[in-house]
């Protein structure tokens, strides 16, 4: 295997877990849905717009946030349920513009098609609001050059790559995902940095997603 | 019983390393399970494969178990119907009861625990006795409905928990304490839901004397009104006129519920005249019940509540196509059309009971999406972590834990 620069810093894989918190608040209307949307605690907003990520990650294409699933399945709002549900969540670096952003499509939605504000769920099909708590770890996996963090990548667990590509970015507000955070300042490569951070991981199984990133660390490697 | 290496592969080495990981966080830590029975129904079944998969991650899981006359027993059952929302009368003197024999609980049980680990309702009480350390109340019941007078009762005990844990978001009410979803699971390498070779699965069939001449239909689940047994007979005698085939209702009891003896004679009565039902008691035998599930061409769960309904993961996990009540934690495990088939009433389940036999490449289709999804989101490793998850959220109030 050639050799490759060493970088600055190592990078140090953490994996997340997480245990979903419920809270007892539940929405049966789309008024109910907004007012709940601008109050409740941002784990709550992060746990809606992520959680179809994780659980349902075999599948593809599959309803991108629970939001969107509810309008669209109980409420039989469609045309807000595709609006909800193309929310481009790689747009926005904090869970408050996010917020921000599915309130108002809900707002503008209902001020253009008031007899939206009168479909109700059934009972039982209430929108229930939980929360995610993350539990951050760090794995035994330790990266010093590309090749290393090639081969660790085809190891580690998806809650791994999970946590570096989506978690670190929006929840923790670091503005870049944490692999090109680290080509960029730890090995100066800003076009490997540039690469991976201009996919849009929303669009990918997490599979998927650890598949591409390998691929194109390799070419990189090979060039 | 199965030992942790034995699940990699299934779910991979680096889901075990995640275990193994949690396992060491929660070093110096007893974790004691209390519940009223070690035999019959899902919590009996979680805690026997959960603790000494626990305790060969290293963690320090025991389990002790209350002790109740059959008395005690009586208005636990009418606890537990009254928290699915049945209407049934709970008198002063059942209270009186149920606070007697916690008493009694109280001062014989020994606890120790660093963590206490109380599953349903039948020991609530014993949180009186809670000091310093670290109680969770473990909810397995559907309380989406609960009777008023019983929720309000069992809430003076659970306020006084750190935690409650619920299986589906449903369950959850506004309640002073933390709240988490944990949805139970089904071992794969268990007597219930390992492979089976063919001939184990024809000697079952033999046993019970049932022909493999005719499709066959399933329900599997302890003689309780609430799993609705007299309703799956009516879906048979509906679809019957349509297609030939054999129904299965098969189950044990439990040792904490009385009733079911008189449930069991009713279905006898229902199915006497016709042949083509079986209604078998099992005794508490893993092995037959698995291989009566392999041997189904569709499995039903017709319930009319559930805590869970783990018995549509055991059949999705043998990628079993499924009709079973939109109730409950069901439609977690059904996704309709895609994984299953959801239904409301008999009139429901009748239809979806044709649709499936006489469309077997479709029938096919949903097993197999529902064993993927089972795979994913209801396999006990998956359990063992948010199990462990929850104990450490115990000294962490944030929502996002470094560890």
């Amino acid at each position: 295997m050639q050799e490759l620069q060493k970088a600055k810093e190592p990078f140090v894989f953490y994996t997340r877990m997480h245990l979903s918190e419920l809270t007892g608040l539940r929405a049966s209307t789309l008024n109910q849905l907004l007012q709940l949307v601008k109050e409740v605690n941002g784990s709550c907003i992060y746990h809606h717009t992520h959680r179809f990520l994780q659980q349902h990650q075999h599948l593809s294409p599959e309803p991108p946030n629970d939001f969107a699933y509810w309008v669209t399945e109980v409420l039989g709002e469609d045309e807000l349920g595709e609006k909800l549900a193309s929310i481009d969540v790689i747009q926005f670096n904090t869970i408050r513009s996010l917020r921000e952003k599915i309130a108002e499509t809900i707002e503008s939605y209902l001020a253009e098609n008031p007899m939206a504000k009168v479909r109700f769920s059934k009972e039982n099909e209430e929108f229930h609001f939980m929360k995610s708590i993350s539990f951050v770890m760090p794995t035994k996996y330790v990266a010093h050059d590309l090749n290393d963090f090639v081969e660790i990548l085809g190891k580690i667990t998806i809650d791994s790559i999970y946590y570096h590509i989506f978690e670190s970015r929006l929840r923790l507000e670091k503005n870049a995902n944490d692999f090109s955070n680290w080509f960029l300042t730890s090995l100066g490569d800003d076009r490997l940095a540039a690469e991976i951070s201009k996919l849009d991981p929303y669009t990918f199984t997490l599979e998927g997603l650890r598949n591409r990133v390998i691929r194109i660390v390799k070419i990189r490697i090979d060039s | 019983m199965a030992k942790i290496e034995e699940y990699i592969p299934i779910v991979g080495q680096p889901i075990i390393d995640d275990l193994r990981l949690l396992a060491e966080k929660l070093s110096g830590k007893v974790v004691q399970n209390i519940n009223s029975t070690s035999v019959g129904g899902g919590v009996a079944e979680i805690l026997n494969r959960m603790v000494p998969l626990l305790k060969e991650l290293g963690v320090d899981a025991r389990w002790d178990l209350i002790k109740g006359g059959e008395q005690f027993f009586e208005v636990t059952k009418k606890f537990h119907n009254a928290l699915h929302g049945v209407n049934i009368e709970v008198s002063k003197e059942d209270f009186d009861v149920f606070l007697e024999t916690s008493r009694t609980n109280m001062n014989e049980m020994n606890l120790y625990g660093d963590i206490v680990f109380v599953h349903d309702p039948q020991p609530v009480a014993l949180v009186d006795k809670k000091q310093d350390k670290k109680w969770v109340w473990r909810c397995h019941v559907d309380v989406s409905e609960p009777s008023e007078e019983v929720w309000q009762f069992l809430r003076g005990f659970i306020d006084k928990y750190d935690s409650a844990v619920f299986s589906a978001p449903a369950f959850s009410q506004k309640l002073p304490i933390r709240q988490f979803l944990i949805s139970p699971s089904i071992d794969p390498l268990s007597d219930k839901n390992k492979e089976l070779p063919q001939e184990t699965i024809d000697a079952v069939l033999r046993k019970y004397g049932i022909p493999s001449d005719k499709p066959i239909v399933t329900q599997i689940s302890r003689f309780d009104r609430l799993k609705d047994p007299l309703g799956v007979i009516k879906v048979y005698k509906q679809v019957k006129r349509y297609s030939d085939f054999r129904l299965i209702l098969a189950g044990g009891g439990a040792t904490d519920d009385p009733e079911s003896a008189e449930v069991l004679l009713e279905v006898r009565e229902a199915a006497k005249d016709d042949p083509d039902i079986h209604v078998l008691l099992l005794a508490q035998n893993d092995i037959e019940i698995n291989a009566l599930q392999r041997a189904s061409t569709v499995i039903m769960q017709k319930s009319i509540r559930e805590g869970f309904g783990l018995t549509v993961s055991e059949a999705l996990w043998k990628s079993k196509p499924m009709v079973a009540s939109n109730v409950g934690g069901i439609p977690l495990q059904i996704a309709h059309k895609y994984s299953g088939l959801l239904c409301n009433s008999i009139e429901g389940a009748s239809f979806a009971l044709k649709q499936l036999l006489n469309s077997p490449d479709y029938a096919r289709r949903l097993g197999e999406n529902g064993r993927e999804h089972v795979k994913n989101n209801f396999l006990i490793t998956r359990h063992l972590k948010e199990y462990m998850l929850l104990f450490l959220s115990l000294y962490h109030a944030e929502d996002v834990v470094y560890l």
